[in-house]
């Protein structure tokens, strides 16, 4: 078997006295479409910031492609193929669509700390910025100021900006919150659209997203997972019901 | 896209240089070489070195506080340490060292991106509150330093040395004013066009990713210490520039160029003219040199007048002169320019009166002060009065007080008239 894109060994997170995440093993492979679930403040977000490096663990391990990269910082764990989106939209408001996502390109196309090329002058990276711009559907907005957007297209660029980098695990946290139907739609598309191929982790609470989307799903509750399986498997299981589903899944299959 | 004439798609395509980019510039450097032809005397010469050496020094400022969000309470330290490295320079040039002059703002640049490259490798660490600190906190301890270790910067005296004793070029030995004006202004385009140009460069637009969001910008692969670290590097450089033009133009470096108090007027200086536009420093040092020197021939409190301006920018203009410029970009583009002219012209009269009369009150308090014993006698725009008397202040209290009495019944029309020339459509009203 290969090694698993994002392996979580025993992980623990606590603020001060608040034991959040308790003891987290979790396996995710390559090219897997991961979906993260549970109830409000049981910790997903916290897991993601335990994974891409904006926390550091209390106890435990978090491995990339085998290799352990507890205490990193984000940008170490980004250069190493690892991008995210955040739950509260997370963008440079002050610059352009277009900016914002040439921004998201600038290191992985090798640009890093370079003060020797001028960054209108690249071919390349303004046509990839605009194929981008092309694949969110913003580039019609690509010359407006990002905080003048909508939100649902503050959203999609949200995610332009994620993927941009080309990395090959993608982690979202909650890409449709606060989302009409039609807007989710549009961005599930969108979402399998551009992680066509790669490692997805997504945490979601619309669970028609979440069948549409995942392999497999982990179900989180108070810090610890009680259930990784496949979506009908999950659906079937008692404990997960129990716990958290409740009638909700029936609702949603 | 159905409108590519609004979207520069073709942006990544466009040659190397654009002349309407080049333009600019091209306009700079004309009237660089010409200004000494209009302005030929020696003083006007030499305010024109000053304004030079402070737009350098301010664009430099601008990397660090507009670019990239640091705000810093001891840059001239950079230019400072620039500056007394040049004067060394100077004189081993004296004693014996082959070195053109023309060459020495290179040094200049090398030795403040050292010093910001030792200093920076801590104090960029973190951003806001804490990169201020230690900015401040630097500044005070190098300050300090400058009296204590007199060997290199020669204690209360300071530095000085001679320009001329290098080899010509060209046949010029930058003895006259003029020569080191040409100098000077080269430099000043030579520094200019490269802080230009690093702005977007990869480092430069990141430097604004990390001033926006910091975290973000973590996540897309940059180290936000490393991009505020380059931006400080980069900024040293460019005021070390800054520096060794103030030591060829003066030929003494003292405390004062490293001091706080030379470090916070740059910030005045560079906010005065507007942090958030590349030319924003540019318009900031023309202005303050201007004032300062025109200011400080009328009056012994200048310093006050300028603090006062700058309270008022950041309380009504925070965008700086060139935020205001820009405002009218919109007026403009809306071809209502000129509905702006009559409304303005008639504000500009109680406007005017009151900047005269409140600044009347501001001598005559000072003159009662500070004039010799038995002096009440006191000349002001031109008219001779006695300062220690109840009626001219009185005279001036009222003028003010009517004024702004106008300024405050005027100030709904101004607000109409520019409500109406920002808006499409009709006449207002
Ligand atoms: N930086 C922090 N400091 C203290 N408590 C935190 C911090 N981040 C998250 N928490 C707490 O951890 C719990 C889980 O939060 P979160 O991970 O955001 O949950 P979820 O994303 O599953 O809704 C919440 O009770 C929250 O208050
Ligand atoms: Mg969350």
């Amino acid at each position: 078997m290969s090694v698993p894109a994002i392996e979580l060994r025993g992980l623990e997170k606590s603020f001060g006295l608040a034991k959040i995440i308790q003891g987290v093993d979790l396996k995710i492979d390559k090219g897997e479409r991961h979906a993260i679930i549970g109830p409000n403040g049981a910790g997903k977000s916290t897991l993601f910031n335990l994974i891409t490096g904006k926390y550091a663990p209390t106890a435990g391990s978090v491995h990339l492609h085998g290799q352990d990269v507890s205490g990193k910082k984000p940008f170490e764990i980004n250069r190493m193929g690892l991008s995210r989106s955040f739950q509260i939209t997370n963008i440079f408001h002050n610059m352009t669509v277009f900016e914002n996502v040439r921004c998201g390109l600038l290191w992985s196309m090798g640009y890093k700390y370079s003060f020797w090329h001028m960054v209108n002058g690249q071919r390349h990276l303004t046509e990839k910025a605009d194929e981008i711009l092309e694949q969110i559907n913003l580039t019609s907005r690509r010359n407006v100021v990002a905080g003048a957007l909508a939100y649902a297209e503050q959203r999609a660029l949200e995610i332009g900006i994620t993927i941009a980098g080309g990395a090959d695990i993608i982690m979202l946290d909650e890409p449709c919150a606060g989302m009409s139907h039609s807007e989710t739609d549009l961005i599930v598309d969108l979402i399998r659209k551009v992680t066509e191929g790669k490692t997805l982790v997504v945490v979601e609470h619309d669970m028609g997203v979440i069948f549409d989307l995942a392999d497999r799903i982990s179900v989180l509750v108070y810090g610890e997972i009680i259930e990784s399986d496949t979506p009908e498997n999950v659906r079937a299981s008692k404990a997960v019901q129990e716990a958290y589903l409740g009638t909700t899944l029936e609702d949603a299959g | 896209m159905s409108t590519p004439a609004t979207t520069p798609l073709t942006a990544g395509t466009r040659r190397l240089i654009p002349l309407n980019h080049a333009l600019p510039w091209i306009i700079a450097a004309v009237c660089l070489f010409i200004l000494p032809y209009v302005f030929d005397s020696r003083s006007a010469l030499t305010i024109m070195n000053q304004m030079a050496i402070t737009i350098v020094f301010a664009l430099s400022y601008n990397m660090l506080l507009g670019q990239g969000g640091m705000l810093s309470f001891g840059h001239a330290v950079y230019m400072g340490l620039g500056g007394f490295f040049c004067m060394h320079l100077l004189n081993w040039v004296e004693a014996g060292l082959w070195l053109p002059l023309p060459l020495l703002p290179v040094f200049g640049g090398l030795f403040g991106l050292f010093f910001a490259f030792l200093i920076g490798s801590f104090s960029t660490r973190r951003a806001g509150t804490v990169f201020a600190m230690i900015s401040l906190g630097v500044g005070e301890l190098v300050a300090a330093c400058s009296v204590i270790i007199v060997i290199f910067f020669g204690g209360e005296e300071g530095i000085s040395g001679d320009r001329t004793m290098g080899p010509e070029v060209l046949g010029w030995d930058f003895g006259p004013q003029e020569q080191v004006y040409y100098l000077t202004a080269l430099w000043l385009l030579i520094a200019a066009l490269g802080m230009f140009l690093y702005s977007r460069t990869p480092i430069g637009r990141v430097a604004n990713a990390v001033r926006d969001n910091e975290e973000r910008a973590e996540f897309l692969g940059y180290s936000q210490r490393h991009v505020r670290w380059m931006s400080f590097m980069a900024s040293g450089f460019f005021a070390g520039i800054a520096g060794a033009l103030f030591a060829i133009n003066f030929e003494i470096l003292t405390e004062e160029n490293l001091n706080l108090t030379t470090s916070g007027s740059i910030l005045l200086v560079t906010f005065l003219g507007g942090v958030g536009f590349f030319v924003g420093p540019i318009i900031g040092a023309i202005v303050f040199t201007l004032l300062q020197t025109v200011l400080s021939l009328y009056t012994e409190i200048w310093a006050l007048y300028l603090g006062i301006l700058f309270v008022a920018t950041v309380m009504f203009f925070p965008g700086g002169l060139a935020g205001l410029l820009a405002m009218h970009v919109l007026p403009w583009k809306l071809g209502k320019i000129g509905h702006l002219v009559v409304p303005y012209a008639k504000m500009l009269i109680p406007a005017l009166a009151f900047v005269l009369s409140a600044a009347a009150v501001l001598e005559i308090l000072f003159h009662k002060r500070h004039a010799g014993l038995g002096d009440h006698e006191m000349n002001l725009y031109g008219i001779t009065f006695d300062s220690h008397g109840a009626m001219p202040l009185i005279t001036v209290l009222a003028i003010a007080a009517v004024s702004l009495f106008a300024i405050v019944k005027l100030a709904p029309g101004l607000k109409a008239a520019w409500d109406d020339a920002t808006h499409m459509g009709g006449h207002h009203g």
